[in-house]
């Protein structure tokens, strides 16, 4: 089966381009010359040597030796957090902002929910030296505030996002509706594999660098191109996007998307999209959502700012459909302990959101002689007042 | 006839479409804010079917929006509120919506719906053209239903011919690059656009909206399209004090009287 989208932008009946006439000419720019520019040379050239020198890539695979002691397995970590502004975000970033030049855009825009897609355009603009406005739910703004703070310094303008719930989803209709506002000049950059096509494929394809790695760091250090497993959190899924891409069509790699249940997937304050959605349509793509049964996007909750989306990449709903991807869930408790079983096994501090990951630990059966790459997608630096609070240091 | 059709046979000039959002400011406002619309001379009414996630829209149909759905609104409840619209309504009549409730309530009952109440248009921002021709057209054909497009400035010259070969009703010629609720006067930039399309010769008949808000912009958008559409300046002044009919012959009769 062919999981990757197809020539009308769909992944199998999930994707396409929901779109008001007034984004119409920036998508079919988009879509038309994508796949030309992010395969060109020069492209390649220029978006290889800025993930080398300066996002410092290949980001390790890691063999997390207690970890896997203490689960009776072998555990590798990929290890995004490395990255420089700390998650995988910036692979996405620095692609989108060589696309935005070429197609001669002098001003970026951007939605945000924990900061980090946020950071890495803000990052990217000043690398570029171009105008940067990141939309973040007014919630957000106060719960992430290191990050805002870095994006401000940086010289992006950070505009809080003050209807809805103020969260992730509120901060993406703000970045639609500045777009439709400035139409010629204005390139947005979607963090996430979502949004109207060719998005969804466009950030897959430049996450996919996280499994293109995987596969010859893996080979270099055991042999295997192929793990037995691979785990990522999902939100809109642009990390798990990443991991899964290169072993899409290996069905024998089974592949695990875990989902922010927060406080229980039989609560109202749950982000377990695949869990709990039906099909529909938001920010321009046909896929899973949580709404209401009149087709009203309901509110989603997670500790993690990066996962309270209602819906999720339109790749992810496929995989879910034809069983391909299994997806998990993990509880604000679950993942909190993760972080922490982790922090004390490894020395390494995850992010929230790649914490989902983790969780799932406990979920699966983990055979001695198998391998299970966990995406350990960003770094827990945003995140130490939560666990602080919660662990009481 | 569609009445769409018969209202721009009847009238060439100056026709007056106002939006509102169902169930705002009241859930039980609907109806009587659509007969009080055709009493004051209102040639055509688009009723707003609120959504959580409005794009297209900015700041005063987002929160009527809002209001309307924490008041009870639902496409349900809206098609019980205008079961009997007909009885006391005449003019064209016209649902306005984002395409999520729509598929959840199913596109073939909500157009089998549509036709027995009497509506004669949808206007739907974020159906796609390609997906209407594929998935919609026929069902909305079946139900005496036209879907409006959009056009913008930025619109291609070969898109607006295709928008205009699959259009029946008219088109929603929308007057600058903004979401909905923007300031406007004509400038040249609109000006010039609104010329180019009107020399193309387009079978359908044009309506202007986004950022006509008073009898000047009214007066204004009239002389480049046959009409114009009136939408978060009327949903503003529905929030003011005074019966739902003093405020919507007041805001009526300001455009009609001195444009």
């Amino acid at each position: 089966m062919n999981y990757q989208v197809n020539e009308k932008g769909y992944y199998g009946e999930f994707g396409g381009a929901y779109i008001p006439e007034m984004m119409v000419p920036n998508i079919e720019e988009l879509r038309l010359k994508y796949l030309e520019i992010i395969n060109s040379y020069d492209f390649r050239q220029e978006f290889v040597g800025l993930l080398k020198h300066y996002v410092g890539r290949p980001s390790p695979l890691y063999l997390a030796k207690r970890l896997s002691e203490k689960y009776q397995s072998n555990i590798y970590l990929k290890r995004e957090d490395l990255n420089h502004t700390g998650s995988h975000k910036i692979n996405n970033t620095i692609g989108q902002i060589l696309v935005a030049k070429k197609l001669g855009k002098h001003r970026i825009i951007a939605e945000t929910g924990a900061g980090q897609h946020g950071l890495a355009t803000a990052t990217v603009c000043a690398l570029m030296g171009l105008k940067c406005i990141v939309y973040m739910g007014a919630v957000d703004v106060e719960r992430q505030a290191p990050n805002v703070k870095k994006m401000r310094m940086l010289g992006a303008e950070v505009i809080p996002a003050l209807s809805g719930n103020q969260t992730l989803k509120d901060a993406t209709n703000e970045a639609m509706r500045d777009w439709i506002n400035n139409p010629v000049d204005t390139h947005y950059i979607i963090g996430s594999v979502v949004g109207p096509h060719p998005y969804p494929d466009m950030v897959a394809r430049f996450q996919s660098v996280i499994s293109e790695e995987i596969r010859w760091q893996l080979e270099e250090q055991t042999g295997k191109e192929n793990p037995d497993r691979i785990i990522a959190c999902v939100g809109g899924g642009s990390n798990a996007a990443g991991a899964f891409y290169h072993f899409l069509d290996q069905e024998k790699v089974e592949l695990i998307g875990v989902e922010a249940a927060g406080k229980g997937i039989h609560t109202p304050e749950t982000a377990a999209t695949l869990t709990l959605g039906t099909p529909g349509v938001l920010h321009s793509s046909r896929s899973i959502l949580m709404q209401t049964e009149d087709g009203q996007i309901t509110e989603p909750y997670s500790i993690s700012a990066g996962l309270d989306y209602p819906g999720i990449g339109p790749m992810h709903a496929n995989l879910f459909k034809t069983k391909r991807a299994k997806y998990l869930w993990a509880t604000d408790d679950e993942v909190l302990e993760a972080a922490l079983e982790l922090t004390r096994l490894e020395g390494i501090i995850p992010a929230l959101e790649s914490a989902h990951a983790l969780a799932a630990l406990k979920k699966i059966q983990l055979k001695p002689e198998e391998i299970t790459v966990v995406n350990i997608s960003g770094r827990g630096d945003k995140d130490m007042d939560v666990y602080l609070k919660y662990f009481g240091y | 006839m569609n009445r769409i059709n018969k209202l721009f046979q009847e009238k060439k000039e100056r026709i007056l479409s106002v939006y509102f959002t169902a169930g705002y400011p009241n859930l039980d406002d609907t109806v009587p804010t659509i007969q009080a619309l055709q009493k004051n001379g209102v040639d055509l009414v688009e009723i707003g079917m609120p959504f959580s996630d409005p794009v297209a829209d900015g700041p005063v149909i987002q929160y009527s929006s809002l209001v309307s759905l924490q008041n009870g609104m639902s496409i349900r409840k809206l098609f019980e509120q205008l079961k009997d619209i007909r009885q006391t309504v005449d003019i064209p009549l016209i649902l306005m919506g984002y395409i999520n409730p729509i598929l959840q309530y199913g596109v073939e009952a909500f157009c089998r719906k549509c036709n027995e109440i009497g509506i004669d248009g949808l206007i739907i921002p974020d159906l796609p053209l390609n997906v209407y021709e594929e998935e919609f057209k026929a069902v909305f054909e079946a139900n005496n239903l036209h879907n409006i497009f959009l056009i913008t400035p930025q619109t291609s010259e070969g898109r607006l011919q295709l928008i205009d070969s699959i259009s029946s009703g008219f088109i929603y010629m929308v007057s600058g690059n903004s979401t909905t609720g923007a300031k406007s006067s004509v400038s040249d930039f609109q000006k010039s656009y609104f010329e180019r399309v009107n020399s193309l010769g387009l079978k359908n008949p044009r309506m202007i909206g986004f950022g006509i808000s008073n009898a000047e912009t009214f007066g204004n958008a009239c002389k480049y399209a046959r009409g114009a559409i009136i939408g978060s300046a009327f949903v503003k002044a529905m929030e003011g004090s005074g019966t739902l009919e003093q405020k919507v012959s007041g805001f009526i009769n300001a455009i009609v009287i001195q444009s």
